[in-house]
């Protein structure tokens, strides 16, 4: 059994359409590592045991019985909390939506039932969606796999960590300034946000709707990308959908190739507050895509400095607005017995999180007569420039790359009081939400200084998704032929066996 | 009230405008496919999407952007080539997601006008924009002495109406109207019902909350060019109520000003049953909506191919409508209002497309139907006789068959179902007599009855004969033709 957990989706893919293993015993080697080391890392919040056998039972049925089935078939997948499904409560880390269970499923959760794939559970996450570090859940923070003191990063945290710690192969998390691929690079796993309308946003929770993006997290790029071409397409009911085919992202997982690519390094993301660590791993990584046959230059993208605070308005803005109907009329909290207005209050008072309270009032702020053209306004002007930054970049270059995130993994509770030092934790992350581009987070190796996973960061244009995956999986067969071993061999917080 | 409005009229002038609000009759909801039926069970029709679940997302109905370009174009505004919704942001509970999809500074149609005719004169109304947005959900505050939400015991919630489209049409301020503005106001309504009827957008009953109106009023000193501080009077909901709003608001805004006193940016509510004003929310404690650009919606880019497209299909409108009518029927302005608001136009129009002469069309809808419609409470159009039976009667009348008094007891057997007014004409046996010997008997009953009479007609008043016809008309129960029996008298004594 323990060999399953660690096996790759792809293998265990292959393994049950040869009729080595049956995804009923997938489904149970992983339900088991759940209870063997969850009360450690806490990457749940929910864990819909009978309903995943009952939905890996289906599969093994359909399979005897000659049906058709897709590379998910069996495969267990984590869902971050803010995914709507049924028979499973979705809470969003929020005390204000607790015990919530949603009339109805999202589109990318559907998508992957359709597919076969076994819905294991649901995980934590920064409460809507809002940190980088798990520790503004409602429910209690997550622990990295590597070291249980540290923060898996966040907001998808709780998938992250799920994955590092071999208790799901794959996880869905949601980017909005780097929920994605901040704890990708912090657990040493494989996380990418996609191009923004590539994956639907139907049944998930709103943050900020003009960066929220769906994407996948995996152990290897491979099965990122096999998890990325299963939940992405066009969606009629999300009217920012793009409909337009999905880029060959598994195709460019399985070709790892960068002959003659064009790879700009964006000379904005180094200097003070970058770990050297880091900025080691990231340099060896860049030496050894050139190496590889690609061609590197750097890139200056001036305007990037202005995307975290650019961002701090824009996304509470649209929080403000979004979380406006959590107010204990029809679901969740509800606190109070008075006038509708009391209760309101009340509920919102006591529902809320600290850090989601300070966003609300961010927004509502920026988003006031009289400060609107000076905050919201100012800030979508920014994002534009953000955008012709990228435009001028891609225009020389195929892809960009940078650290995803300036340090490892840090400390639980180190930053919790502290918002201006988690928000730095997004920096390099921001500007591809801001412009709505692709972006990925892959392993590069351990930091010096703490023995902590770093990773890369490459960026492509909007629909260009599959070039990420072609460089990732480049980088990711080189360092491990250099290793000897996957990167997470080496965590050290929980054994595999 | 101690100032009337006319006496408020005599020192200053009103400048009134109005925000219509007009719920599309689309099959579905503006951004989801949620039925749109009016009066269901309660939260029957609502889906993710119109209750705003965390999580559900607005796609926007073709169909609803077609009909909110159709009354732009009918306005004469100009459709927007690219806009986008909004969201305005406020709490209330018959609000799902707290904030309301609706457009802001970038509306689908701005910048058109309606004529508007009042006792035989025309009046531009100036439209300044038409945009789109979704309803809200009805509110029913149980307990409590006013039914509204203060002081209710708990409140009620039907989601059904939240998320049916609806359009915002906002007129210009309107000045120089005097004493009409009242009648302007109530006219503009009533243009604007008309067109968005004759489009076939929405059904338009006030009565149903399907058209609601809410009146801009404010005063300037006789003279001056400066204009005051307005209200918006809301609960608007008839016609009628269109005209009393304005003259409570010009007499109590003059009573105010008279006073020395300010008038204060407020909204205001309308009460039906007493006819006047009473304050609602002043602009001081008035919400900051933050509006912002709705960002789960991509921009509404209306191709010029399908604007012209729609421009090409549009209905003839009601005043093309009346500028052919009036001269085709050679009405007077005044004629064709009397027609128009009876809601007699279509069915004239239909009964002279059945042959009857428009006079004939005009007499039997306006006067004998327009009576029977009156009588039983419904449209004159309701009634269950149709335009093709009319003419019929008309030429019936026309032919001689028929007079007016046998033409009502056809009508009235129409009415009552008991077939066409040819099967009525044979089953009551209804047809003017038209022998002449059938009629002599009669006459020269008359005659050797009434010597008198006689004497007189002989001695050169002909005018009397008119005893002698009643008296004949009275024998032969009414089937005779009054002007053949007065000419056979009259051979009689010669």
């Amino acid at each position: 059994m323990d060999e399953l957990i660690t096996m790759t989706a792809a293998e265990l893919s292959a393994a049950m359409a040869a009729g080595e293993v049956s995804a009923a015993e997938v489904t149970t080697a992983h339900l088991d590592r759940i209870a063997a080391v969850d009360d450690k890392v806490r990457a749940f919040l929910h864990v819909a045991a009978d309903e995943a056998l009952a939905q890996a039972r289906e599969v093994d049925s359909k399979r005897q019985a000659g049906e058709p089935l897709g590379p998910l078939a069996g495969v267990p997948v984590a869902v971050k909390d803010l995914f709507t499904t049924l028979g499973m409560p979705t809470t969003c880390g929020s005390k204000i939506l607790e015990g919530w269970r949603p009339p109805y499923e999202s589109t990318i959760t559907r998508r992957l039932r359709d597919a076969g794939a076994v819905l294991i559970g649901k995980t934590n996450m920064d409460e809507f969606a809002m940190g980088s570090s798990t520790e503004n859940s409602g429910f209690g923070a997550s622990h990295n796999p590597w070291d249980l003191d540290k923060v898996p990063g966040g907001s998808s945290g709780g998938s992250a960590a799920a994955v590092a710690a071999y208790e799901a192969p794959l996880a869905l998390g949601t980017d909005t300034g780097g929920s994605i691929r901040q704890p990708a690079a912090v657990c040493g796993i494989v996380g990418t946000k996609p191009t923004y309308g590539g994956s639907s946003r139907y049944g998930v929770v709103a943050f900020a709707s003009s960066l929220d993006t769906p994407g996948p997290f995996g152990r290897t790029v491979l099965d990122a990308a096999l998890l990325h071409e299963a939940m992405s397409g066009h969606d009629p009911m999300d009217s920012t959908s793009i409909d337009a085919p999905v880029p060959p992202v598994v195709e460019a997982a399985r070709h790892g190739d960068v002959a003659g690519l064009r790879i700009g390094v964006v000379t904005e993301f180094s200097g003070d507050g970058y770990q050297p660590g880091v900025m080691a791993r990231f340099t060896e990584a860049v030496e050894l895509l050139e190496s590889l046959g690609a061609k590197v230059t750097e890139i200056s993208c001036p305007h990037f400095k202005y995307a975290l605070p650019a961002y701090y308005l824009i996304a509470p803005s649209e929080a403000s607005s979004n979380l406006a109907r959590f107010d204990g009329m029809r679901y969740g909290l509800r606190a109070g017995t008075g006038s509708a207005e009391e209760v309101m209050a009340l509920t919102r008072a006591a529902g809320f999180g600290a850090e989601v309270k300070r966003r609300i009032i961010l927004g509502t702020y920026a988003l006031s007569s009289g400060y609107y053209d000076a905050y919201y306004g100012k800030a979508q002007q920014v994002r534009t420039l953000i955008i012709r930054d990228f435009d001028a970049a891609f225009g020389q270059v195929d892809v960009l790359v940078s650290p995803v995130t300036p340090t490892t993994a840090f400390p639980l509770g180190e930053r919790a009081d502290d918002p201006m030092a988690m928000y730095l934790a997004d920096l390099c992350t921001i500007p591809t939400d801001l412009a709505g581009n692709a972006a990925i987070s892959v392993p590069c190796g351990l930091a010096d200084e703490d023995g902590l996973p770093a990773g890369l960061q490459v960026m492509a244009p909007p629909l260009a998704d599959d070039r990420l995956y072609r460089v990732a999986a480049a980088v990711e067969a080189a360092l491990e032929q250099r290793w000897g071993h996957p990167l997470l061999a080496e965590a050290k917080g929980l054994t595999a066996k | 009230m101690t100032v009337s409005y006319e006496a408020a009229l005599g020192r200053y002038e009103p400048v009134f405008g109005l925000e219509t609000h007009v719920e599309l009759g689309t099959r579905t909801k503006m951004f989801c496919g949620c039925g749109t039926t009016f009066g269901a069970e309660p939260n029957s029709q609502t889906c993710p999407v119109c209750l705003g679940l965390p999580g559900s997302l607005p796609v926007v109905n073709r169909v609803a952007i077609e009909f909110a370009i159709k009354i732009g174009l009918a306005l004469n505004c100009s459709i927007a080539s690219w806009c986008r919704f909004a969201r305005k942001n406020y709490f209330y509970p018959d609000m799902p997601k707290n904030f309301q999809i609706s457009q802001y500074d970038e509306p689908l149609c701005v910048d058109g006008y309606l004529d508007v005719a009042v006792g035989g004169k025309t009046v531009r109304v100036g439209i300044e924009r038409v945009h789109l947005e979704e309803d809200t959900g009805k509110s029913l505050h149980v307990g409590g002495a006013t039914g509204r939400i203060h002081g209710a015991e708990y409140s009620l919630v039907d989601y059904n109406r939240a998320g049916i489209p609806l359009v915002e049409i906002v007129t210009r301020p309107v000045p120089g109207t005097g004493f009409l503005a009242p009648e302007v106001a109530r006219a503009y309504v009533t243009e604007l019902r008309d067109v968005l009827r004759t489009l076939g957008v929405s059904d338009v009953r006030m009565e149903e909350g399907s058209l609601r109106c809410d009146v801009n009023t404010s005063l300037s000193a006789r003279g001056s060019s400066v204009w005051g501080t307005r209200t918006e009077t809301k609960n608007v909901n008839s016609l009628r109520s269109v005209e009393r709003a304005i003259r409570s608001e010009v007499a109590r805004q003059a009573e105010v000003l008279d006073d020395g006193g300010r008038v204060i940016q407020e909204t205001r509510h309308f009460h039906e049953d007493t006819g006047v004003t009473t304050s609602g929310r002043s602009k001081e404690e008035a919400q900051d909506y933050r509006y912002f650009p709705e960002p789960d919606l991509v921009p509404v880019a209306p191709a010029e191919e399908w604007v012209k497209s729609i421009a090409a299909s549009l209905p003839e409108l009601p005043s093309a409508r009346r500028a052919r009518l009036i001269e085709a029927w050679s009405l007077s302005e005044l004629e064709f209002e009397a027609l128009r608001n009876a809601g007699a136009l279509d069915v004239v129009e239909a009964t002279i497309a059945h042959g009857a002469s428009p006079a004939d069309a005009r007499k039997w809808w306006l006067g004998e139907l327009a009576r029977r419609a009156n009588d039983a409470g419904i449209d004159v159009s309701e009634l269950p006789i149709t335009p093709a039976q009319v003419a019929r009667v008309a030429e019936l009348v026309a032919a001689g068959t028929l007079n007016d008094r046998l033409a009502r007891q056809v009508i009235d057997g129409v009415l009552d179902e008991e077939g066409t007014p040819d099967e009525v004409v044979a089953a009551r046996g209804l047809a003017v007599v038209s022998d002449d010997s059938a009629l002599l008997g009669a006459i020269d009953e008359a005659i050797a009855a009434n010597p008198d009479v006689v004497a007189r007609i002989r001695s050169g008043k002909v005018q009397a004969a008119g005893v002698l016809v009643g008296s004949v008309m009275k024998a032969t129960g009414g089937k005779a033709d009054a002007a053949r029996v007065r000419e056979l008298i009259m051979e009689r004594l010669a």
